[in-house]
């Protein structure tokens, strides 16, 4: 057992890893009832996924350049993925779009009906 | 290894069939939306897992890209469609003045 041979097994491990958090995600997309319980399984691969996928190819390759392409990769994507979700989530809500009524707390509503008496 | 990588590779196959049927099924776009983020996500790890089975880094430019510029979709449906009520209100009081102009 190399230390190269444990790296490239961890590497194929992680990458593994991401796939199953993937797989999880389009199972909960076609399995949860509306956009925001969909969203909830969605955002797992797109930035933890992403993650465990891009550490097993630098662990994988173990190469300064991919290293730093991956290190910038994960940093964009964690900078990126929160306005997508923040917008299709605030669309959601103004729209109408969601479960509200099985929803236990919705503080925006309360907030915007607060505004309103104001 | 291989075995492994396999494994992965299958697992992002039904991944992609499956989230595949969600964007084509709906029902409301924000489902779509979602479903094309998720979409965007699996491709990311495709070509992460390609480049680890091919054992070359010429596939990571593509990751870089995916991850600057994956989120814009979502960004310009979601603002379409909360802004389309907005849009169609604008769109009757032009007309509603236009009308009177014509009167």
């Amino acid at each position: 057992m190399t230390a190269e041979l444990v790296m490239d097994y961890l590497g194929a491990l992680c990458l593994a890893a991401g796939a199953l958090f993937a797989l999880a995600a389009a199972v909960g997309l076609v399995r949860f009832p509306d956009p925001l319980s969909r969203m909830h399984a969605a955002t797992k691969p797109a930035v933890f996924g992403l993650l465990l996928v891009l550490l097993g190819v630098a662990l994988t390759l173990r190469d300064p350049k991919v290293i730093t392409l991956v290190t910038f990769a994960i940093v964009m994507q964690v900078m990126t993925a929160p306005v997508s979700g923040h917008l299709v989530a605030r669309t959601a809500h103004r729209t109408g779009q969601w479960d509200s009524e099985h929803a236990v707390v919705d503080e925006l509503a309360d907030d915007q009906s607060a505004d309103k008496d104001d | 290894m291989i075995y492994i990588l396999g494994a992965a590779a299958t697992m992002l196959s039904v991944a992609a069939i499956l989230t595949l049927w969600r964007l084509v099924s709906g029902p409301t776009p924000l489902d779509r939306i979602i479903a094309s983020d998720v979409i965007v996500a699996i491709a990311i790890a495709a070509v992460g897992v390609y480049s680890v089975i091919a054992g070359n880094a010429t596939g990571l430019p593509i990751v870089l890209a995916l991850s600057l510029v994956g989120f814009t979709g979502a960004v310009g449906v979601a603002r379409l469609i909360s802004s389309s009520e907005g849009v169609r209100r604008l769109f009757d009081r032009r007309r509603a003045m236009k009308d009177d102009d014509d009167r």
